[in-house]
């Protein structure tokens, strides 16, 4: 009977072992792996590719800011360091082509003028409800952290933007939604925004679906940490310094202590010295003159 | 080390002391008699202040910059990470600094029940730190929501109607702390008052927390009472700072890897998308270190019972004094305490593990089991081990722990060996 109850036990514990072991992601959604690529910026000393920025931000502005804004990034972090680095004069030519609503002027009038290096990112639509209106009831969400702000950040978005398929078979999909296997869902809004030839790269790179998928997620993972470099670069300054720190500390700490510690080994070995005494003066008998 | 009364050196010293007597604090602190034989495990009360003045420090900057309103915090923050100088770390090391405190209070919590710190006469020095565990909670969660992301509105929102379980107020508890009919900008500016406020309530507990560790002194992985003016004490400068500032530095590493190389993976990617009523997350989680709590939260069928069992599960802990009766302090000679307390562990893991997962099927299951072990463990298993559990023997001061063992026997033998040996030549 308690052998029977033994087992009982065993098995259930076995179960829940398994089912804890092969349920790593939530129950309900359906993970489908993303595409991996090695990017550059990631690792100890990631840096960004300054070229593919700069053919991310050209797939941006010539596709992607149809309908997403990047509210968050200025014209001028695009000639700053860590960024794409445009020279601060092609960072004020593009920031020229914009025209940046202001005012009110001193007879209370908004005018509009051409964008400076200070003027964020102009946006496509005025507001949210302007997006959502102007595509279908989906609002396209702001890229300015994009990248953090989706599981995956940089893979996801390119596996995302390589992810449109014809629907499987007896899949139903309404009016102005499409297929794509990184989508929550499956489902998405967006039409397919990339086609080979989409853009023209001056840098003379082959504008492949993959490649502009590439420079894009690249350009909005630096869009939502343009300050990643600086980081990746302190940390490992800082951790090279903390280490040195250490092995110093470590010492002066053991030289700090030796003060107690070998106090304590003298006083231990007088310690043990009085007890092997005691225990000798019993060995030999309570008078040890009697012992020759 | 000696309790003799401290006198300044000068004149002007003698002449300050006597009206405030900051100096004999301060010759108190550093000679504060510390047991010699504390492990590592004992650094993280050290490590544990630190990080207190790191958030405080970190904190006071970042609310220069922050804006606490429901349409700009959101923005308020970009604004730190991308254009005040270094204000992306100042941000991370806040954020990440958190976890690690939390890391460190669990590691700190968990040292005290396996060597029985809180046995008398140190209670109140476990209920002081148990009060400053749940301060940190609420600061934790009030500064959870000021970023003003999804996760950050939806844990408000979670966490506030816990609240409306309450019978017949419930409902009227739950809008007088929103400050409306659901959390909004209101709520936004009194979770950031009371998140500035927190951490120096919390400040003024660990001097009370400190105070109370220094009435009776430290315990100590052996768990018998150290004889002051002996030499099983240190003082606690340098000694003790040197021991602290090492593990310190050590710990800081960990920090350092995730402030610059993994700042975000302890939160939720859902917090940089802009908080949105009409949207709720398909699952909303709270940090990592609240898990448990909130597993327990949701293995309970019903909500109030929810509600109960999981504030239960934190002032359980504050009859730990009296539910723990045997008089053995140390699980070093306690071999079943020892073995309970590991499968503790192993069972608040697994609660934080299974709060990260929706409430169903296995994991529900597996939650209600692990949820009814923990009380079980504190209300049944403890009481019944103090009684029952049959104990190794103590040693008599915590420079011999272990005379009694046989191979300290066979040393003495072959060391009265060799004594003989010699007297044998020189005698004859």
């Amino acid at each position: 009977m308690l052998i029977r109850l033994n087992s009982f036990l065993i098995n259930i514990i076995f179960f829940i072992f398994i089912s804890v072991i092969s349920n790593p992601a939530y129950s309900e959604e359906k993970n489908v792996d993303l595409l991996k690529i090695n990017w550059s910026f990631k690792g100890l000393l990631g840096t960004f590719d300054r070229s593919s920025l700069q053919r991310g931000y050209q797939v941006y502005q010539e596709v992607c800011s149809a309908c997403h804004s990047i509210q968050y990034l200025s014209y001028r972090n695009l000639s700053e360091k860590g960024g794409p680095e445009f020279s601060e004069e092609e960072a004020k030519a593009i920031a020229a082509q914009f025209e940046v609503l202001d005012g009110p002027n001193s007879e209370g009038e908004m005018f509009t003028r051409s964008g400076r290096l200070s003027d964020k990112f102009v946006k496509p639509f005025p507001n949210v409800e302007a997006a959502t209106a102007a595509n279908g009831g989906a609002y396209p969400p702001d890229m300015s952290v994009l990248a953090k702000a989706r599981k995956g950040g940089a893979d996801y978005i390119y596996s995302l933007l390589l992810g449109y398929e014809d629907a499987p078979a007896g899949y139903e999909l309404d009016d102005g939604v499409y297929y794509n296997k990184y989508m929550t869902g499956q489902k998405i809004k967006m039409l397919k925004p990339l086609s080979d030839g989409a853009v023209e790269y001056s840098d003379g790179t082959q504008a492949t679906e993959a490649q502009m998928a590439k420079d894009v997620a690249t350009f909005l993972t630096w869009a939502a940490e343009p300050h990643l470099e600086v980081r990746h670069k302190t940390g490992v300054r800082a951790i090279l310094y903390l280490i040195v720190l250490i092995i110093l500390v470590y010492f002066s700490m053991k030289k700090v202590w030796s003060r107690v510690d070998s106090k304590d080994d003298l006083e231990q070995q007088e310690d043990t010295f009085d007890k092997v005494e005691k225990w000798t003066t019993q060995y030999e008998g309570d008078d040890p003159k009697s012992f020759k | 080390m000696s309790e003799e009364k401290y006198i300044p050196n000068s004149k002007i010293g003698q002449w300050f002391d006597s009206r405030l007597p900051l100096l004999t604090l301060s010759a108190h602190l550093r000679e504060y008699p510390t047991p010699r034989n504390l492990n590592y495990w004992w650094t993280f009360g050290g490590i544990l202040t630190f990080f207190l003045i790191t958030q405080i420090v970190t904190g006071v900057i970042l609310a220069m910059y922050y804006v606490a309103h429901s349409d700009l915090a959101f923005e308020s923050i970009e604004h730190i990470m991308r254009d005040i100088n270094y204000g992306w770390l100042i941000r991370y090391v806040h954020a990440n600094g958190s976890s690690m405190f939390f890391l460190a209070v669990y590691i700190h919590i968990f040292r005290t029940l396996y060597y029985g710190s809180y046995k008398s006469p140190r209670e109140v020095i476990w209920i002081t730190g148990l009060i400053i565990y749940l301060f940190m909670m609420v600061t934790a969660f009030t500064g959870y929501v000021l970023p003003w992301g999804q996760m950050s509105f939806w844990a408000a929102t979670v966490i506030t109607n816990l609240f409306s379980a309450i019978p017949l107020i419930g409902e009227n508890i739950t809008e007088w702390l929103w400050g409306g009919y659901s959390v909004g900008n209101p709520t936004l500016n009194r979770f950031y008052s009371l998140h500035y406020l927190f951490p120096f309530l919390i400040f003024g507990l660990v001097i009370l927390h400190i105070w109370a560790l220094h009435v009776p002194g430290n315990n100590n992985p052996v768990g018998i009472d150290v004889k002051k003016n002996n030499n099983e004490t240190v003082s606690f400068h340098p000694f003790i700072v040197m021991k602290d500032l090492f593990a310190l530095l050590v710990f800081l590493i960990i920090f350092f890897i995730f402030v610059f190389f993994a700042p975000n993976v302890l939160g939720h990617p859902d917090n940089y998308i802009v908080a949105n009523p009409l949207v709720t997350p398909s699952h909303i989680v709270p940090e990592w270190y609240l898990l448990p709590f909130y597993a327990i939260l949701r293995a309970i069928p019903s909500k109030l019972g929810g509600v109960i069992f999981m504030f239960a599960s934190i002032f359980i802990l504050m009859l730990l004094p009296w539910l723990d009766t045997s008089k053995v302090r140390s699980a070093t000679f306690r071999p079943l305490y020892k073995k309970f307390f590991w499968i503790l562990v192993v069972t608040v893991i697994l609660l934080g593990y299974l709060g990260a997962k929706p409430p169903e099927g296995i994991y529900l299951i597996l939650a209600r089991i692990a949820t009814i072990y923990y009380f079980v463990h504190f209300l049944i298993i403890l009481p019944l081990l103090g009684r029952y559990e049959k104990t190794s023997p103590l040693p008599l001061s915590i420079s011999d722990p272990v005379l009694n063992k046989p191979d300290i026997v066979d040393k003495f033998k072959k060391i009265v060996g060799e004594y003989e040996g010699e007297n044998v030549d020189s005698f004859k």
